[in-house]
């Protein structure tokens, strides 16, 4: 009876989001286009900010979400899977009716910064506006005017694929108050120029907290655990803690490796794989040098982690190991070396490698299954790839030999079960 | 200067040597195409030749280069479905699929007979039927319009269809008409594969995969074919229904 007291709670948030959504959708759909200021309209010309903005756009990586497989670039269609349905990214070419043609400067201001659409919905956090918040005006410009310089593609946008509740928009309100702050960078004066770039591309543009984290049921990021790493929901790709100290996912990683990776996909110490493979092929790798040793340095400065929690008593996981080290010297060995150590710059070693240890295991039983290239980049036209094994081995042996290879040499991750290698065995593509 | 390097000169020697060794160790590696593929190889065979057994991989190796690199990007732009294609040429460049294209289809290999299931004499007839003659009731135009007299393929895009096995030319005829395989618009495969019956499909896999391949087997050359129907991958050549 005690816990029935506290039911009018809920059940007035439920009536409060119904009539929310009742006054929303009264609500004239979309407003009457609205003349730009001159003196911003006079900036969205200028061929200097147009190319600024196609930098930034590419910092951003928008092109990789707002463009479906096989279509024209920028015009949306792309499908954005989330644990409560799917979500597809709009059309941003400057198409009248199906783009951004009719939106002013402050439109796309407010969808950047505060996450709300021209027609003042609130905007599925699909849309990074977590991140993107911390954008500077200037550089919203800048990319607002260079989507604005596109060929209009004429391409309606897909209806959204969102299961009840999480349909209702009214329910955003609930998710930006707990997850949601409008805010701009705020440089640390205590540290160079070159780190605050950094931290402003990491934290902003580039939105790296957005897969490099871990999320709660509600899809919130957690916010004392930015870039520590984190399985990305539906995706089933672990992206990586990027601390390069102490229990870091990227411990031991020098400056020049992690430029490496975002410039050409692979580095001494690993390869870009999975979806940041795609990261780095339509993004980083045309960053400047200057915006990449940023990054480097920022991340660098990422605290030291916890000591990770011993596996749990009971499983023993050197049977397993032992069978997984045969599979290693029969398919892995000739490529990744006997000490894990691979080969430079054609291989990458299997000793200390990140995406080996992640926690969760994931990508070490993706990678082995679907095999594939690194990201092709100016900086390795030609890379050498992995065979896909999935076709050959099974979910025991996938399981044996990544237990293994997590187990070997320095690696001290935990195993992998067979149960895990049948989660992961299907193909992602979008 | 001299009395420090004369001094030095087993330690530079050591340092040389230990230097030479370590490329030696890296050129373990073979700076080939063929080693660089090896994604494509371990089910398309070292030299395109097809899986070895398996029904479904289907055979690369001599098949025209434009063709070749056509389907990879097909796969990039989901026109062809099939997870681990798209997966595995999702971040290709054109020029490297290009390469990758024109290494496959410099092979030569022999082909190698799959098995092919029993059929019954009227299929068999239907088989070749459709593949020689096609059937004009029903505005099916015959194979080897396109793929030629000796079904060896038209450069530059048009791929042969000796050698391949029956699982594999079946499901190709059925993805065509699930919309899981299409090409540049107007998709002629497409139509033609709408106006098979079911056990067209059956036949004219099963006829093709128990021929005997041509001592030639390459493909005949470009502009040597008139399409019966407009074909988006012949650059819209071609006319009739």
């Amino acid at each position: 009876m005690r816990s029935l007291r506290w039911l009018w709670i809920p059940a007035v948030l439920v009536v409060l989001a119904l009539a929310g959504e009742w006054w929303l959708s009264q609500r004239p759909g979309s407003r009457v286009a609205a003349a730009e200021d001159p003196s911003i309209a006079s900036v969205l010309k200028n061929p200097d900010v147009i190319a600024r903005g196609r930098y930034l756009a590419m910092v951003g990586d928008c092109v990789s979400c707002h463009t479906a497989q096989g279509g024209e670039p920028y015009a949306g269609g792309r499908l954005l899977p989330t644990p409560f349905g799917n979500i597809p990214a709009p059309n941003i070419t400057p198409d009248a009716d199906t783009g951004i043609g009719r939106w002013r400067f402050d439109d796309f201001w407010r969808a950047m910064h505060d996450g709300i659409g021209r027609d003042g919905k609130r905007l599925y956090p699909a849309f990074s506006y977590t991140s993107f918040t911390k954008v500077s005006r200037d550089d919203a410009l800048a990319i607002f005017a260079y989507l604005r310089s596109l060929q209009p593609v004429r391409q309606p946008n897909a209806s959204l694929q969102l299961r009840f509740p999480y349909n209702m928009r009214s329910a955003l309100m609930v998710w930006r108050a707990m997850y949601f702050k409008p805010g701009a960078y705020q440089p640390d004066a205590s540290q160079s120029a070159s780190w605050n770039r950094g931290a402003y591309l990491v934290l902003g543009l580039g939105h790296c907290n957005e897969c490099h984290t871990t999320r709660d049921a509600w899809g919130g990021a957690e916010a004392h655990a930015a870039l520590s790493g984190g399985q990305i929901p539906e995706q089933d790709w672990y992206a990586p803690d990027l601390s390069t100290r102490a229990n870091g996912g990227l411990q031991g990683w020098n400056r020049q490796g992690i430029i490496d990776v975002l410039k050409t996909g692979q580095s001494p110490k690993g390869t870009a794989i999975g979806p940041m493979a795609d990261v780095v092929a339509s993004s980083t790798q045309h960053l400047s040098d200057s915006d990449l040793g940023a990054i480097a340095d920022y991340l660098q400065s990422l605290p030291a982690r916890r000591t990770p929690a011993p596996p749990p008593p009971g499983i023993d996981s050197a049977v397993l190991a032992d069978h997984g080290q045969q599979i290693y010297a029969q398919r892995c060995e000739s490529c990744h070396g006997k000490q894990g150590e691979g080969v430079p710059g054609v291989y990458p070693p299997l000793d200390g490698n990140a995406t080996v240890l992640e926690p969760a295991g994931v990508n070490a039983v993706r990678v082995v299954l679907l095999g594939g290239f690194p990201p092709v980049t100016d900086g390795n036209p030609r890379p050498y790839s992995m065979p896909p094994y999935a076709q050959q081995m099974s979910d025991a042996d996938v399981a044996a030999v990544v237990t293994y290879i997590r187990q070997a040499w320095s690696n001290r991750a935990s195993a992998v079960q067979e149960r895990d290698v049948v989660t992961y065995r299907h193909t992602p593509i979008d | 200067m001299v009395n420090v390097l004369k001094r030095l000169r087993w330690v530079l020697a050591l340092g040389w040597l230990l230097a030479a060794v370590a490329q030696a160790d890296q050129a373990a590696v073979p700076d080939t195409l063929q080693q660089r593929i090896a994604a494509c190889t371990t089910c398309h065979g070292v030299h395109g030749e097809g899986a070895s057994g398996a029904g479904y991989f289907p055979r690369l190796a001599g098949k025209p280069v434009d063709y070749l690199a056509l389907q990879m990007r097909n796969f990039q732009r989901g026109l062809r479905k099939y997870a681990p294609m798209e997966y595995t040429v999702r971040l290709l460049t054109p020029a490297y699929m290009h390469e990758i294209a024109q290494y496959f289809s410099t092979q030569q290999v022999p082909y190698e007979r799959k098995p092919v299931p029993a059929l019954a004499p009227t299929l068999r007839q239907r088989g070749e039927q459709l593949v020689s003659v096609g059937d004009a009731a029903r505005k099916i135009p015959p194979c080897q319009a396109c793929h030629g007299k000796q079904l060896t393929g038209t450069e530059p895009s048009v791929p042969g269809l000796v050698g391949l096995p029956y699982d594999y030319i079946s499901a190709q005829l059925g993805s065509w008409r699930t919309h899981t395989r299409a090409s540049a618009a107007p998709d002629c495969m497409a139509e033609i594969a709408s106006r098979l019956a079911p056990e067209d499909i059956t036949a004219v896999s099963a006829w093709l995969a128990s021929q005997d391949v041509p001592a030639d087997t390459h493909p005949q050359p470009a502009g040597s074919i008139t399409p019966p129907l407009r074909c988006g991958v012949l650059q819209g050549q071609g006319g009739g229904a």
